[in-house]
């Protein structure tokens, strides 16, 4: 399982994880144009609570869909008692409160589920690689999971009245309010399905870099570099750059630079986009007249 | 019998600014209300007092019920559509897309489908454009999926902040024949700001004259179109 075949398969493994995390940045990133760093540490506590869950003795998709719906409440209670408060705050504030959040999560993990790293289990047949010898099973599990999710974002936002709303909100919150939206709901969803889908990410990531609190925290830098590369306003794009940036990893870190020093390469990126294409490779244009 | 929408004493501002001073109208059920002024009077002001998107003072009474300190969601989910200044396109959204957001707070589905129908009728370009994207539009067609969107709510009182502004004289005539029948046919009240005061005056049962944030002059639209003075002073035609 050495070859360039599989790392361009496992890096769709884990670029899955990247693009969902990045998706959950991008989605909070277009209503409020704040990014989430916490959102890795929502998505680890998550898991925690997963871990508990099935650790109690729920069947494993009990466990996964009972916290996807608790990380959804959690989602949307932060935004209601944190963010909302903070609304017209300045940009400098929302940091603040982003890192602090990132902090008390961190810590709270460490504290209720305490500090020493923990296997996680895996619902996929993890016995002889398969597909040739090309893909283990976990990494063929998780891949359909990841992508069971983004097709359901993607048909919500494009098909149901409720996403239309919520993209209405986030594009233009002064003409959603004159349609009747209530935009500081939108928004709160908006916090919810971003934890939900950081959720997923987290329990799909667990089994192959095991769970402490600070799990997500190099996941969450790969998403952002894939968010800025895809594009930050624009969900497709970022799909497709937490994608790319999987791959790029697993081919880089093989190949290039040695797994120790991977984590740079999403640095790298995030320097490169940031100074040469700003917007991202799909950086949304909007052609307007007026 | 009391009028749909009834302002007194109607303050508003921005921060500490004071724009409007006290002012007194109303517009019947059924009913277009003309808001002339210069630039700068506080019309788009005055809409938005209506629709709850600035402080206000004063009450603001719309179908018997208080309008003033509610939210602009839940005025517009009380049956007032605002087409605002500068239209409120939702540029990235297509034209449909647009449209179902008029009718975002209705449940009833088939009337939903036939005011789509009735709406294609008023503008067919709508039609035509369905699929597109809202910000390749024209400013008339804007102004049109403005009006639609609004409609789409189905409401009791339409709010239009100059929807000539910025059109070629033949789409402004276009879009005003339009209104004529909306207001036969949908038994809407319409509170109409226009720079265009000869236009607004045609179409208007009342109007007021906005000056510096008070009311200067108001009564029956036909008395202030007649009145020479108040048309060379305030109105320049
Ligand atoms: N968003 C705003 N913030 C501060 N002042 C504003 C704002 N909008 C309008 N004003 C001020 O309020 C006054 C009235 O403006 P407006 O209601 O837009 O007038 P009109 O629509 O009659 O041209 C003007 O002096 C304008 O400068
Ligand atoms: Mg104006």
């Amino acid at each position: 399982m050495e070859g360039l075949p599989h790392q361009i398969v496992a890096g769709i493994a884990t670029g899955g994880i990247y693009a969902s995390v990045a998706l959950a940045l991008v989605m909070i990133y277009q209503a409020t144009h704040h990014v989430n760093f916490a959102q890795g540490e929502m998505a680890t506590f998550s898991t925690y609570i997963a871990l508990t869950l099935i650790q109690a003795g729920l069947p494993y998709w009990v466990a996964f869909v009972v916290t996807v719906a608790v990380s959804f409440v959690i989602g949307v209670v932060v935004e209601r008692v944190l963010l909302r408060p903070m609304h017209d705050a300045p940009v400098l504030a929302h940091v603040g409160i982003f890192i602090g959040l990132l902090l008390v999560i961190s810590n709270l993990s460490g504290w209720i589920f305490d500090y020493t790293v923990k296997a996680f289990p895996t619902p996929f047949d993890t016995g002889a690689p398969m597909l040739g010898g090309l893909v283990s099973g976990h990494e063929l599990g998780s891949t359909a999971v990841t992508l069971a999710v983004l097709t359901l974002v993607y048909l919500f936002f494009r098909h149901t009245s409720l996403g239309l709303a919520m993209r209405a909100a986030a594009y233009n919150p002064v003409s959603a309010r004159l349609v009747g939206i209530r935009v500081g709901w939108m928004l709160a969803l908006g916090w919810g399905l971003a934890a939900a889908i950081g959720a997923v990410a987290g329990i799909m990531v667990a089994p192959v870099v095991f769970l402490e609190p600070n799990m997500m925290l190099g996941i969450l830098l790969y998403a952002f570099a894939g968010a800025l590369l895809g594009g930050i306003d624009n969900p497709a794009g970022a799909v497709a750059g937490g994608f790319a940036v999987g791959i790029i990893e697993n081919i880089g870190g093989a190949y290039l630079v040695g797994t120790e020093l991977k984590l740079t390469l999403a640095l790298a990126i995030i320097i490169a986009v940031l100074l040469f294409k700003p917007s991202g490779l799909f950086g949304r244009v909007v052609v307007s007249r007026v | 019998m009391a009028a749909l929408l009834e302002a007194e004493g109607l303050t508003a501002g921005y921060g500490a600014t004071a724009v409007l001073h006290g002012l007194d109208f109303a517009v019947e059920e059924r009913g277009v209300t003309a808001l002339l002024g210069a630039n700068g009077a506080g019309k788009t002001t005055t809409l938005r007092a209506v629709s709850g998107m600035v402080r206000t003072g004063g009450s603001i009474r719309f179908a018997g019920e208080r309008l003033d300190g509610l939210a602009t969601e839940e005025i517009a989910r009380r049956g007032v559509a605002h087409v605002p200044d500068g239209r409120g396109t939702f540029m990235e959204l297509t034209v449909e897309e647009n449209m179902r957001l008029g009718a975002y707070t209705r449940s009833d589905r088939a009337e939903v489908e036939a005011d789509f129908e009735r709406v294609f009728g008023y503008f067919p370009r709508l039609r035509q454009r369905f699929r597109q994207q809202a910000g390749t539009l024209s400013g008339g067609e804007q102004q049109m999926l403005a009006i639609s969107r609004a409609l789409l709510l189905r409401p009791r009182l339409l709010l239009l902040d100059e929807p000539s502004f910025g059109l070629a004289p033949l789409v402004v005539q276009e879009i005003f024949a339009i209104m004529r029948r909306i207001r036969e046919e949908q038994g809407v009240g319409i509170l109409l700001v226009e720079q265009n005061a000869s236009l607004a005056l045609d179409f208007a049962d009342r109007a007021y004259l906005l000056e510096t944030g008070r009311i200067v002059v108001s009564g029956p639209a036909a008395d202030i179109r007649q009145d020479e003075s108040v048309r060379r002073s305030y109105l320049g035609y």
